[in-house]
């Protein structure tokens, strides 16, 4: 991929005070977008009414090929104006939240900003998701590539990114590049992520003896299984980490709990790393299994291998200066979303953030809307650049 | 001793009320084509105003004209104006509305010759002063489920016949919800003292099923001859003048599902209570119905919801009455035995 400045960066740099400004037009539709993808509860594995909604708005733009397919991604495509020719850009946006249905779902919209559950992740991706037609019809853009638009299912814990790998593998489309929408950080550039183990242990006792009144019940075992993962050894360089994300046993103040569970991922620059944590926790759980006092069962639940672009990419490289002319200060983090599956599968890709906000996955999620019209002036300019990039010319033959 | 069982009259309250839920009570689901709804208003070359009137809204206010503004300006220009009628709110409403492109106004500056009262019904008379449509579509402030469907399910009714007037909101799937939010269903006040009344009164009246909803759609033409309660009268007022000069087939309804809104304190509902009491007596006192008051019905209407189909339920409420002690002989003749002479007195 090669992006000339001069001829495919400069007109776009140019343009993007002009679109930001012009974006604010736009501003009840995106909001109201967002606001009513906030408010149907979308649990992962239960996406339907979403999709649904997704479906309804793909429709009223007047997409093509708009589509649910068995594992329930919401699919469309604005066709490119090269016919045949076109090349393929993706658009992801993951459509499930972490709340539960019967959580209140209500967006509460301020002055300057958007609270309620969900709302940063993901509702804003997949607002902005069905209102990009709109919003390159509103600036006068027509894009040469096609315009593949993808409502993913199945994306948190256990979901595992079911609905984007059902998807990569089972297109029929070769995908030339990749971005993937998320509600915030406004200045969140991913171009890698980390290799990655998610995974979930399970403790019950099985000795009567450890049942006795005073006895500490799963917690003692559980206690001892954390204390030997956190003395595992962890490299400073590749960047290494063990996260310790739930730890759930007994209901009550004076009943010792017969089981107990601890959910946890491993993550590393380096898959080796990875996977040799993950050895040595299925080690730990063996141990603990072997002993009398309880059984413990290590299930993954999750995997991500080690991807990355690199920060010289010329899509990195360009996206960089985009956001620098809008005045957003890029922080590099690697991703562990949407963006492990694509880069597995050797699309160059990116995830970016909207806007800012605060309080993620609290019932306080809250959005700024002021800084949304930059980070759709940025969606807008690496899409058009991507597009310019990608797009056969005349002196150039199709690969 | 009985008093009178079900009537004739009942039975053609109950007739007409039947043909009447068939014909003139919706779901919002039947209006999902906003297309075809705008064809259709633009065709009658009808022009639509939303007022929704607040009072301290700032938490929801904003939601709402996001909403109806993107969905029912921008996408489908099915609403020609939203304004915000306002009662001099001390919070941000004003300005949040304001900031999303409502029309807002303090009622006090609308025609200011007739003075300022504060209350809803003041800002909702003096929207038909300031904004232009032939159909006005009242919704409140407060709904934090707010939809679309709020302003699709109450004006479609009336541009697609000429022959409705008046149509409003009613809420029917009670469904569990927090202690904080709560469903409208009927509504407490509705069940408790306005069903009751109209059930004694004004029969056909009672297949609305939430009288006091806070969400109408009703022609300009109407509107205009209205006298308007300043408080919380305003809605049972609007019923029974409409029933009393249009018929009940100048009625609609539309079931507009779940209406999500702050649960109101029972003093509160109280204080609602003594208000639309006030107002159902003005208007029985107006109409002349003090000394000439119809034969009273045993019959207590309710509705129940299958599917989109609305049935009455009739259940027979007879209050049955015993004379007092002192008329019976047996129980004079046993006091005079103790030595206590019993004399009825004239109550």
């Amino acid at each position: 991929m090669e992006i000339s400045q001069e001829t495919h960066l400069d007109p776009v740099l140019a343009s993007l005070p002009e679109w930001r400004e012009s974006l604010k037009d736009l501003r009840e539709m995106v909001l109201a977008n967002t606001v009513m993808c906030g408010e149907i509860p979308s649990p992962t594995f239960e996406e339907e009414n979403l999709v649904r909604f997704l479906c309804n708005r793909f429709t009223e733009a007047g997409l093509s090929s708009i589509s649910t397919d068995e594992i329930g991604n919401a699919v469309a495509i604005l066709p490119g104006s090269e016919g045949e020719r076109s090349r393929n850009l993706l658009i992801v946006a993951h459509v499930d939240k972490i709340w539960e249905t019967t959580d209140d779902h209500t967006v509460t919209v301020g002055a300057e900003t958007l609270t309620g559950r969900g709302i940063a992740d993901n509702a804003l991706g997949a607002a902005v998701l069905i209102t990009l037609p709109a919003i390159l019809e509103h600036l006068g853009i027509s894009l040469n590539s096609n315009l593949i638009l993808l409502g993913a299912t199945r994306s948190f814990g256990k979901g595992d990114l079911g609905g984007l790998r059902f998807f990569l593998e089972n297109s029929q489309h070769h995908f030339d590049a990749a971005l993937c929408l998320e509600g915030m950080q406004l200045e969140r550039l991913s171009y890698s992520c980390l290799g990655m183990r998610r995974g979930e242990i399970t403790i019950d006792l099985k000795s009567p003896a450890a049942r006795h009144p005073g006895s500490a019940g799963a917690i003692a075992p559980l206690n001892h299984l954390v204390d030997k993962i956190l003395a595992i050894e962890r490299p400073e360089r590749p960047l290494t980490e063990i996260r310790l994300g739930s730890v759930q046993a007994g209901s009550a103040y004076n009943v010792a709990p017969r089981s107990a569970s601890l959910r946890f991922e491993v993550r590393s620059e380096s898959g080796e790393i990875v996977a040799g944590i993950t050895e040595q926790i299925e080690e730990i759980v063996d141990e603990i299994s072997a002993g009398h006092e309880a059984s413990a069962d290590l299930q993954i639940i999750a995997t991500r291998e080690p991807g990355d672009i690199g920060f010289s990419h010329p899509l990195v490289k360009s996206t960089r200066t985009i956001m620098e002319t809008l005045a957003i200060e890029p922080a590099l983090d690697p991703s562990m979303s949407e963006l492990a599956a694509l880069l597995d599968r050797g699309i160059p890709a990116l995830t970016t953030g909207l806007t800012r906000g605060e309080n993620r996955h609290t019932s306080r999620e809250t959005i700024e809307i002021a800084p949304l019209f930059s980070g759709l002036a940025q969606l807008v300019g690496v899409l058009v650049l991507l597009d310019k990039t990608l797009s056969p010319s005349p002196t150039t033959p199709d690969e | 001793m009985s008093k009178s069982a079900i009537t004739p009259a009942d039975r053609g309250h109950t007739t007409k009320i039947d043909k009447w839920l068939a014909r003139n009570t919706f779901h919002h689901g039947e209006f999902w084509d906003l297309r075809k709804l705008v064809e259709e208003k633009e065709h009658k070359n009808l022009r639509i105003s939303l007022c929704i009137p607040t009072l301290n809204e700032e938490k929801t206010i904003g939601k709402e004209i996001i909403i109806f503004k993107s969905e029912l300006m921008d996408r489908y220009p099915l609403v020609d104006e939203i304004a915000v009628i306002d009662s001099g709110s001390t919070d941000k409403t004003q300005e949040i509305a304001a900031s999303y492109g409502a029309d807002v106004f303090f009622s006090g500056d609308i025609l200011p010759s007739q003075g300022f009262k504060r209350g809803k019904g003041e800002n909702l008379w003096k929207a038909i002063h300031q904004l232009e449509g032939d159909i006005i579509c009242y919704v409140d402030a407060d709904i934090k489920n707010i939809h679309p469907r709020f302003v699709t399910g109450l004006v479609a009714p009336l541009i697609h016949s000429d022959t409705m007037h008046y149509v409003k909101a009613f809420y029917d799937r009670p469904i569990a919800y927090s202690n904080e939010l709560r469903p409208s269903g009927g509504g407490r006040v509705t069940e408790i003292l306005v069903r009751p009344l109209f059930s004694l009164f004004f029969p056909e009246l009672t297949a609305l099923v939430q009288p006091l909803s806070g969400e109408y759609a009703v022609r300009r033409e109407v509107l205009e001859q209205l006298p308007f309660p300043i408080g919380y009268g305003v809605e049972t007022s609007h019923i029974l003048d409409v029933y009393r000069h249009w018929g009940l087939d100048a009625f609609g309804q539309t079931d507009l599902d779940k209406r999500v809104h702050r649960n109101q304190t029972t003093r509160d509902l109280g204080k609602m209570s003594f208000g639309i009491l006030q107002s159902f007596l003005n208007r029985v006192e107006s109409y002349g119905m003090v000394d000439r008051l119809p034969e009273m019905s045993n019959l207590f209407r309710q509705f129940q919801a299958e599917g989109n189909r609305y049935q009455q339920t009739l259940k027979e409420i007879v209050e049955e009455e015993r004379p007092p002690m002192a008329t019976i002989p047996e129980y004079i003749e046993k006091m005079k035995k103790a030595g206590r002479e019993v004399v009825p007195v004239t109550i």
